[in-house]
């Protein structure tokens, strides 16, 4: 048998981020010791790109504002089609988890009356962003990790060791959720980034925060950790996704440098102000507002730059539209040759604020710009356009608990759960879901656990373990392929990685018709064959070309999974956009489409095939509770209900 | 090999495994103690010859004991002027505080206050252990030394007393404004009248008194040294002011150094007959 | 515009190793980073290099450009001509892993060794009130991404790896910086003095405020002249100024029963 270490922990968190970090925190604090495994460096996750803020009704700018508006708003930049429970619990906690921040040392912005600074967004009808200037994510990742410091010097006064009930694996990847002979989780299994070495923690809850599949896509905001690696760890698991067709593309990512296209331009850029101009100078955003937010947005320029200053007598301007709109306007834009030279639009704030202010509101904007594009953008318009930005689709699970539904100890929160932003998520809305149910999967994995704490632990297979160490090394003996399955020679995992962007990008990117997705099915099925065949050199000591040939596999997964999803689905709705059935279907908001691994496949080390890996289901949404829906005008809800549920 | 990690090469590369600084065993094997091609060395080079220029030049002046009076300009490495065998100066600072024992240049009497704050000045100390002492000499270019404490022991603890020497140097720029003030009269004391020496005397008053202000001490003092800004409006307003000199505290420094020696080698040029100071009126 | 740019890369890990040659297709508009991932990409997969968010944000492609530190994602390749060589190799003030990899553990256990923030004990979550003038200077300090640049090219411990038990390095004697400003920080009631604990714990006094720090930070923190001058003034108050001695002497006295 391999050599491989072993460790014993309650609780494992595979990611830290914010939504890791938080429940590791919620666990260490119900008494349970928990381990939290990275990739990165502890405090590089990919949360501190997060720019513009995170939502929560504290009505600190606006006293109008409260848990039920921003219900409202949630449900509809999902289009309704978001888990009703998780969008109540989400804008309910969303204000406690921002005030608790304070208490472990956040300093946000502030009002003139001392309190938590509140910025408009996309979507949400107040302003109800906390923020810090443009880096809000560095400030929220920060801060938990310095609460797990805290933490950690806690149990040093107590037990002499930092790491005695929270220690953070860095630079670490799991490969595999393991499950005992019943089913249940059991732990994790995964390599050492820095000497390729095996490892197991055993653990009888297991809490997947691994963010997003971004690195699926060619032009994306996400970094090199976005593979979706806990969508793929829980589909291998046994768990379902749910609404994988939805991908968000962010309207405004760098266009130019080649470099840097896909970094993120903060939504905060039109917040304060900024305007979309298309290459003939026009604000374009005006044509392209939606018959079901016609009422709620500004028709003229006047109108529209009246809002900044006095919003309670003008409309917004249509620039913040939810991402989705604003996404599908550039694209139009763009097609229809009246882009910028690199293949974007104008996003001008330069004669919109003195520079003064740009310097002071939008800094890091600021610095990204001069430094990465030799752009001033206080003194000329930026270029930008859609850039693959978030998945809303993800790990199905209950609501309240975060548990993976049809998987006893596996728990999902953030990026990687699926259901809380139905089909679109607003801007802001993501750092308050990891805060949120961050916490709650930490609360209920730290529960479950201690059920465990006197009766027997769940212990992994030694057979499993086997075949998760045999899948790792295959990249080393891969001239030549598994027989089997797949012969040939040697294929370059950057190279593979590559033609996977290429065929998200222009066959099931921002815009979608059957036949591509159709392609892309028949290219994901060749790609999968060939990367058993990825190879490296080398050794397994910090080698990225072994990491990026064991990601190749849960970037296929979830390709397939958004893939299938995107083709079932025959509407268009938030991050889905079907050329061939472009409008909206009252009837769909009834589907969700969920995904899971298919039963010949269920081992570790299955065998291929151009059927795919991925089974799709339809399932029924669950109704609406009524006095949530009564927050909502009969009318609006005509918009999006069928006329049975309106009953 | 594709790792490229020869044994041999490491050799050559002399890993030493008592190595110092970045030549240690666990760090990355470079024979190189730096890799910077840039001009790395003419910052230090320029400063070590700016403030070996200065000390030449105020050692000269400062032993002399002559030629820093010509009415109405005293030299500023000379006031205020302290002994008995002090140049009288009409209604200027001629205290004769010391008495009559002092029989050295009066200048060493009262220059160690101005030395003093600048020697302890943080700017300076950021340059001359870097000019002078090599500690380091560039960013990322190795020091020469084999031990390092820093400013943690004697006597390098000492640079602590800054604010003293603050308090002190504040007196002094109160001092030399009178004395650019006295330069608004003409030689017999009449007042209301005005040369070219009166724009030096002023002009290097504002200086010294901008770098005076800019003092990191100062910052700490006014405003920095607080805890709630808001509970302090007008300290937080000066102490706004005061970081906006405290940016450009090393350009004050050198304006403010170079001022001082020119107003001096004014007067000791009008005071030793080889320049007659033009009255505007 | 492209062209074959020439690379001197270090190759090697705590065994030794050395700097390798390479060529690398460079493009308009790129960045070193950009040319190490070709490099990786096409002439050696097994090239180890940190990176992360590729946009100056995460702090985690620190490495040494010709010999000044440096993240990889913001050195931009226009800055070299064409015919220069570009010689890359890692922060030389921690152990090397392997290629441009260092060991930053250094970093994590001096974060572990300051005070946390000490809530104070009288307000509940959402009662803080603080204005925006008395969160300036902390939120300038919080701009950090821990690249650990500065505390790479910090000659206390660069040049002296004697000094790393002792010395926390400019990144965590801000951190403390911070805290000691924090408005509502509530350390003393808690027993803890961050001042003295910046001297005696974190060797503050071994910093000779050469500035190195401030010069490599890529988010243009003040880290000299906003933390680290600030804090040693803070010491003095503490531990240097004798009207202040005398009057803690004075009531120490006066406290006796």
């Amino acid at each position: 048998m391999t050599a491989v270490d072993r460790q014993s922990w309650d609780v494992v968190v595979v990611g830290a981020g914010g939504a890791g970090l938080r429940a590791a925190i919620e666990a260490r604090a119900q008494g349970l010791r928990c381990a939290v495994i990275c990739k990165s460096l502890f405090g590089k996750a990919h949360t501190v790109m997060a720019e513009g803020g995170i939502a929560a009704s504290m009505g600190n700018v606006n006293a109008g504002d409260n848990w039920q508006v921003h219900f409202r708003d949630t449900m509809r930049g999902g289009k309704f089609l978001n888990n009703w429970r998780m969008a109540e619990l989400h804008a309910k906690e969303a204000p406690d988890r921002v005030w608790e921040l304070e208490t472990w040392g956040a300093v946000f912005d502030r009002t003139p009356d001392g309190r938590i600074s509140q910025r408009n967004f996309g979507g949400h009808e107040y302003p109800r962003l906390a923020h810090v200037g443009d880096r809000t994510g560095l400030e929220l990742i920060r801060t938990l990790q310095q609460r797990i410091v805290a933490l950690q010097q806690e149990d040093r006064a107590r037990y002499g060791d930092y790491e005695a009930r929270l220690k953070v694996f860095q630079e670490c990847t799991v490969t595999r959720v393991l499950k005992d002979p019943a089913g249940r989780v059991a732990g994790v299994f995964g390599y050492e980034r820095e000497s390729g070495r095996f490892f197991v923690v055993e653990a009888p809850a297991v809490v997947l925060a691994t963010g997003g599949i971004g690195k699926s896509f060619k032009v994306t905001s996400n970094s090199w950790e976005y593979t979706g690696d806990g969508h793929a760890l829980a589909l291998l698991a046994g768990a379902r996704l749910v609404g994988m067709e939805f991908v968000q593309f962010h309207p405004t990512g760098m266009v130019w440098p080649p470099s840097v296209k896909g970094i993120l331009v903060t939504e905060s850029v039109r917040g304060d102000g900024g305007v979309l101009r298309n290459s003939d100078g026009r604000r374009f955003m005006f044509d392209y507002v939606p018959d079901v937010f016609k009422e709620k947005y500004a028709e003229s320029e006047e109108e529209a730059d009246g809002w900044y200053e006095d919003p309670d007598h003008h409309r917004r301007p249509p620039e913040l539209l939810p991402r989705d709109e604003v996404a599908r306007a550039i694209n139009a834009e763009v097609k229809a040759g009246r882009g910028t030279p690199h293949g974007g639009v104008f996003l001008d704030v330069s004669t919109r604020m003195p520079a003064e202010a740009i310097r002071r509101k939008l800094p890091s904007m600021h610095h990204q710009f001069k430094e990465l594009a030799d752009v001033d953008i206080t003194a000329e318009p930026m270029e930008v356009g859609p850039t693959c930005h978030y998945v809303m689709g993800g790990v199905e699970v209950d609501p309240d608990t975060a548990a993976a539904v049809g998987v006893p100890g596996l728990f999902a929160a953030g990026e990687v759960a699926g259901g809380m932003h139905g089909s679109n998520r607003l801007g802001g809305n993501s750092l308050s879901d990891l805060l949120v149910f961050g916490r709650r999967a930490g609360l209920h994995a730290a529960r479950y656990a201690a059920a465990y704490a006197t009766g027997a632990v769940p212990e992994p297979s030694a057979a499993d373990v086997e075949l998760a160490a045999a899948e790792a090394l295959r990249p080393f003996g891969a001239e030549g392929g598994d027989a089997a399955v797949s012969r040939g020679p040697a294929e370059n995992p950057y190279a593979l990685h590559q033609e996977l962007q290429q065929v998200m990008s222009d066959l099931v990117g921002i815009i979608r018709r059957a036949g591509e997705m159709e392609e892309a099915l028949h290219r994901l099925s060749g790609l999968r064959s060939r990367a058993r065949r990825a190879g490296v050199e080398g050794h397994r000591q910090f080698n990225p070309g072994w990491h990026l040939a064991l990601d190749l596999r849960n970037m296929l997964l979830v390709g397939e999974c958004v893939a299938r999803a995107a083709l079932e689905r025959e509407e268009s709705r938030g991050g889905h956009t079907r050329d061939d059935h472009p409008a909206m279907d009252r009837r769909w908001r009834r589907v969700n489409l969920v995904c899971r691994l298919a039963e010949e496949s269920a081992g570790p080390a299955v065998a291929d095939s151009a059927l795919g890996l991925v089974r799709l289901e339809r399932q029924e949404t669950p109704p609406i509770r009524p006095d949530l829906l009564a927050l909502f005008e009969k009318d609006e809800l005509a918009k999006y209900l069928t006329d049975e549920e309106l009953l | 090999m594709a790792t490229g990690t020869d044994p041999e090469a490491r050799a050559a590369a002399g890993g030493d495994p008592a190595g110092r600084g970045v030549h240690h065993a666990a760090r990355a094997a470079i024979p190189d103690p730096h890799l910077r091609r840039d001009r790395w060395w003419l910052q230090p080079a320029v400063t070590v010859a700016g403030l070996l220029a200065f000390v030449a030049y105020s050692t000269w002046r400062a032993f002399a004991g002559a030629d820093y009076y010509a009415a109405p300009y005293v030299s500023p490495f000379y006031s205020p002027c302290l002994a008995e065998n002090c140049e009288s100066m009409p209604a200027g600072a001629d205290w004769e505080i010391v008495g009559g024992w002092w029989h050295l240049s009066p200048a060493l009497l009262v220059l160690i206050f101005p030395l003093g704050f600048r020697l302890t000045c943080y700017y300076y100390r950021k340059a001359y252990y870097r000019g002078f002492w090599a500690s380091p000499p560039a960013c990322a270019v190795p020091e020469p030394h084999r031990t390092y404490s820093g400013e943690s022991r004697f006597p390098l603890v000492l640079q602590n007393v800054h604010r003293y020497f603050f308090y002190a140097a504040v007196l002094v720029a109160g001092v030399l404004t009178w004395d650019a003030v006295l330069g608004f009269r003409d030689e017999d004391g009449a007042w209301g009248h005005m040369g070219l020496g009166t724009l030096v005397l002023l002009a290097n008053v504002a200086l010294i008194w901008a770098y005076t202000l800019s003092c990191h001490s100062c910052r700490h003092i006014v405003g920095g040294r607080l805890k709630h800004f808001s509970r302090h409006p007008v300290r937080y307003r000066m102490w706004g002011w005061v970081s906006a000199l405290n940016g450009r505290h090393m350009l004050l420094a050198w304006a403010s150094l170079v001022s001082v020696a020119v107003a001096d080698l004014y007067v000791y040029l009008v005071s030793s007959g080889a320049f007659d100071d033009p009255r505007f009126f | 515009m492209s062209y074959q740019a020439r690379f001197k890369v270090w190759r090697g890990d705590a065994g030794g190793g050395g700097l390798v040659d390479y060529e690398i297709a460079v493009n308009d508009g790129e960045v070193v980073l950009d040319a190490i991932h070709r490099l990786q990409a096409t002439q050696c997969p097994d090239l180890a290099v940190r990176w992360n968010c590729k946009a100056g944000k995460c702090g985690s492609c620190s490495a040494e450009v010709n010999g000044r530190p440096r993240l990889m994602c913001m050195t931009r390749m226009s800055v070299f001509a064409p015919e220069e060589t570009v010689t890359v190799t890692p922060m030389r003030a921690f152990p090397v892993l392997r290629d441009l990899v260092t060991d930053v553990s250094y970093n994590y256990a001096k974060a572990r060794e300051v005070a946390s923030f000490v809530p104070p004990p009288e307000l509940g979550p959402g009662e803080y009130r603080m204005k925006q003038e008395d969160v300036g200077r902390l939120q300038e300090f919080r701009k950090c991404i821990e690249c650990f640049l500065c505390q790479d090219t910090c000659h206390v411990v660069r040049d002296h790896e004697e000094n790393k038990p002792a010395f926390a390095g400019p990144r965590f004697l801000m951190r403390v910086a911070e805290l000691d400003m924090h408005p509502l920080d509530a350390a003393d009631g808690a027993g803890i003095d961050r001042r003295r604990a910046a001297r005696e714990a974190h060797g503050l006094g071994y910093c000779n405020i050469t500035k190195c720090c401030t010069e490599v930070c890529p988010e243009h923190i003040k880290i000299t002249d906003n933390a680290l001058i600030p804090l040693k003034e803070r010491v003095v108050d503490r531990s240097y100024d004798p009207l202040v001695w005398l009057g803690s002497k004075i009531r120490r006295r006066g406290a006796r029963p």
